[in-house]
Parts: C-alpha cells; structure tokens; sequence
C-alpha cells in the first residue's frame, strides 16, 4: 500500500487542476500583456483566477499579487514592508517558530541594520499577547506571525493578533500558506495587512504562490522589470500556475476538511492507543491545523522511523537533527519545550483531501510494529 | 564512497539500506562480558556494544559474539551492525584495529554528514574493550 503523508511539504495535483493547467500550457498560451487576442485570452482567465482568490480571503482583486510561491511571498512582505517603512522604524517583531522564508529573512534583515524580536512561545506553540504588546516599541513598523504553524499545526488567534497591531499601529503579515483553505480567512474582519500563500500545498502546482497586500500598504518590490502585478511584481504572468492556483482553490470544500479533522483524530488516537510514550506536540482539536499530526516517540529516532515507514510505503517527514543538513533538530519542537531527544523522535503526518480511512489505519498499524522494533534495539529503552 | 555536495539530498547506499532493515546483530545481549556506550542523546545517537569474550585454542581473547542497541538515524544504527560483523570472530588485539573506513568501507559509503557515525561505531567497540580489559585486571 503506498501512503502519502507529507501533504505539508507538498500535495498532489488535482486532476481538475491539471486540466486547466494543461489547457493554458497549449491552447490559451498567449502572454497577458499583449494586446491581441491570444494576450487578451489569457489575461481574462488571470483576471477571474484573481477574483476567485480574493473571494476565499475576502479581499479585493487588486490586493492579490501572484508570486512565485510562499517563499516568494513572504521575502516580498517582509523586505517590502522594511524598506518602505524605514524612515518610520527599524524593528521587525516575528516568531521563534516562522517558517525558514521568514525566519531567514529576518536574519538577513538584521544584517542590513534592522532589528527582530523573536517571540517565544508556550507548549502548544501559541504567542502570549502580552508579550506581543510589550515587545511593540514606537520603531516597531512590522509584527509576521505564522498562521498555523507547518511542522506542529497550532493556528495563532488572527483577530487578536491584529486588533493588537492595528491599536499600535504596526502593520501585520502572517504566513498563511499551511492553513489557507482549511482554516477560513477573511483579511477584513481579521484586520490583516499582509497575508502569504501557496499553490502546491493545496493540490495546484508549484511554482505559485500570492500576497494579499491591502490597499493603501506601500511595499518595494524585489524584482523590477516590465511593471506586472501592479508594478510590485514584475516578470511575465505564470498564466498555467496562476490559473492552476484558482481551481484549486475553487474545489477545496468544506467537507474535505471535516474529513481531515476526522482522519487526523483518527490517527492521533489510534497511535496513542496503540503505541505507549507517544506524545502528541502542538495542540488538540479546533485550534490544530485540519491536516496535522505530530507525534514524539520516545526511545527512537525520526530518520529511522521515516526510513522504514517508507519501506512500508507510508511517507512523512521528521524533525529530527540526523535528517537536516545542519544536523540540529526543529527548532520549532525546541520552541514548545521538547528535549532535544524528544525533538529527534518526532514524526510529522500531514494529510489531504484524498487521504482516506484505510490509509489511516494501515499508517497506525505499521508505525506500532515499527515502533516495537526499533524499541527493541534502543539501548534507551529500559 | 557516497559524498554528498552541500545542501544537496543525501542519499544511503544499498548495504546501508540493507542492514538497517534486517541489523543481524541488533539485540541486547545477556549476560556479557563487557559494554562499550558511546554518544548522548541529546546529540540524537547512543550506540552501545555488547561483548561476549572467550579464548581460542592458542589462548588469544577472542570476540565470541557481539551485539548492539542503537538510538539514532538509519547510518548509526547500519554502522553498528556493520562493526559487529566486522569485529566477530576477531581477536582483541585485531578488533582494536578496526577504524571508521573499514566501517565506511563495509557500508559501501556513507554520505558526508553522516561519517560521525562511522567514528562512533570505532569509539563503542574501543570502550566495550576498555571496560573488558579494566574488569579484568
């Protein structure tokens, strides 16, 4: 049987998706910009893909920018808004527990004369508003927190969040891109300023990706070229990607997210039911992302687990040092408190809207015999 | 050997593979003569060694049967499983000669980042020897 697992790193694409795709790769091929009909047909399904991911976040057409992706998102809102805003400040506020696009880009920013507070959080992954109110300073001209965190699934209290920002009078960007579609966003009522999201984690393709950037926030592009995307994002239209983007945003219902919450439960329960010393990191219910399960098996490490989970054709990923480059673990899972042997033996199961209740069942089975397995050689087990 | 640029996929080979999945010495042993524990936790690798010692009809200590416990990734735990093949049999005078490259060499590669566990498959054998010598003294 083979499992996918990793939907939060990336997700198959929609075979809806791949039509539309298709159809603009060969037949309504043209570039936007031009001025005969070839150009005119594509920029008007551009137009409507435009229009249909505003409505999902309750934002106008004209405040959608297409990137190149989250990464590209998220480089975009946080050099955009440092150097628009660095007469009025220098200080950015984000999260110990950003995705590396916003961690790393902080770091830069820092380099180049900016400061960044990085807010810790507490053991299920959550900001203290309090410290969010006093680390803001009259310098402060940014707070990035993450939406729902992609390795432990903790959704941040949006409305709080920018009610806080908006009476400081900071702007506010969050990165979006793992909660997009499964946690209903509305950029209006939750007061947000800036707000990045992804094609590939929703079954469109990659290469694609959006900023909400509300109207009347300045931002100074990173690439300059031929004025596209409103002059903040130039270089030719990828017209498959874009339109690609839209229809899955269009197919993604309701209900495929209730079964995600369902089958994440499932699978939650069934390991801890199954397997002893298994803790689950991040929060439980309402406040976990649809699609995210993130277990810490004690004894064993991640990389071994994921090896032979793949050996059984279950895919998932790890926060474990062995399998990184900088053999360091998450430092998210440091973030929420887990020791780093903890952190080792963490397993991350994203799911989809494919994913299905055999699946879930046949995952819980083989990590329980793996689990025994490799507890059996683990000279920390006693 | 398998050498893996920066920031690129490190990738095992199939002896590695191939241990991993079926370790032939992966077992806590009863009753051994010594035990060589090498690593921490923290670090995400502990490999511990156990030791069966004997002697042979020209009365040299010999490594009668080895085995291992290992908390760690797919390469520590096949670099113990190649050590253990590799210092069965042995004497402990030939035993303390094994280095990290047999082990590398055994495995058919490992990728770069992951040579420390070679290094700690050497270390747990040489202290598995260590504690035998000092307990008998």
């Amino acid at each position: 049987m083979k499992v996918y697992l990793d939907n939060g790193a990336t997700t198959q694409v929609a075979k809806e998706v791949a039509e539309v795709i298709d159809n603009m790769l060969t037949k309504n091929f043209g570039n936007p910009s031009s001025l005969h009909q070839f150009g005119e047909e594509a920029n008007e399904e551009i137009v409507k893909a435009r229009e249909t991911i505003a409505k999902k976040i309750n934002a106008n057409p004209s405040e959608i920018f297409f990137t190149s992706g989250g990464t590209e998102s998220d480089n975009l809102a946080i050099k955009g808004i440092a150097y628009a805003y660095m007469d009025k400040g220098k200080h950015i506020i984000t999260t110990e527990i950003e995705h590396p696009a916003i961690s790393k880009t902080c770091e830069h920013l820092e380099k180049c004369g900016f400061n960044v507070t990085y807010l810790s959080v507490d053991k299920e992954g959550f900001i203290s508003l309090e410290k969010l109110e006093n680390a803001i300073t009259d310098d402060t001209i940014l707070v990035s927190i993450i939406h729902a965190n992609n390795e432990i699934g903790t959704i941040q209290d949006m409305k709080a969040i920018s009610q806080l920002c908006k009476k400081k009078d900071v702007l506010f960007h969050t990165d979006a891109v793992q909660s997009f579609t499964k946690v209903p966003i509305d950029v209006k009522a939750m007061n947000i300023d800036l707000l990045s999201i992804s094609g590939h984690k929703i079954h469109g393709p990659k290469g694609i990706g959006a900023l909400f950037i509300r109207k009347g926030v300045k931002v100074i592009p990173l690439l300059h070229g031929g004025d596209q995307e409103g002059k903040i994002r130039s270089g030719t239209e990828n017209t498959p990607g874009i339109v690609g983007f839209a229809k899955a945003v269009e197919i993604i219902s309701e209900k495929d997210v209730k079964q995600m919450k369902e089958l994440r439960d499932r699978l939650i329960d069934g390991i801890q039911k199954s397997v002893v010393d298994a803790k689950l990191n991040g929060p439980k219910g309402d406040k976990r992302l649809a699609n995210n399960v993130n277990i810490s098996f004690k004894y064993i490490e991640g990389e071994s687990m994921l090896y032979h989970l793949d050996g059984k054709g279950v895919a998932v990923s790890t926060g474990s040092a062995c399998s990184s480059q900088s053999l360091s673990p998450s430092p998210v899972l440091i973030s929420i408190g887990l020791k780093p042997e903890d952190a080792h033996g963490s397993i991350r199961f994203t799911l989809s809207r494919y994913t299905t209740k055999e699946e879930i069942d046949y995952t819980i089975d083989s990590v329980k015999e793996i689990v025994e397995n490799l507890r059996k050689i683990s000279p920390l087990k006693k | 050997m398998v050498r893996v640029k920066e920031g690129e996929k490190m990738s095992y080979s199939k002896e590695v593979m191939k241990r991993f999945k079926n370790p032939k010495f992966g077992e806590k042993m009863k009753n051994p003569d010594a035990i060589g524990e090498v690593g921490n936790a923290t670090c995400g690798d502990v490999m511990k060694i156990f030791l069966k010692i004997e002697k042979n009809k020209k009365g040299d200590e010999i490594i009668k049967d080895i085995s291992f416990q290992t908390f760690g990734c797919v390469a520590a735990i096949s670099s113990s499983d190649a050590l253990c093949e590799l210092a069965k049999g042995k004497t402990i005078k030939q035993a303390l000669k094994i280095t990290r490259n047999n082990i590398v060499k055994k495995l058919q590669g490992l990728p770069n980042l992951k040579f420390h566990c070679s290094v700690l498959g050497e270390k747990a054998l040489k202290t598995a020897i260590e504690n035998y010598k000092k307990k008998k003294k």
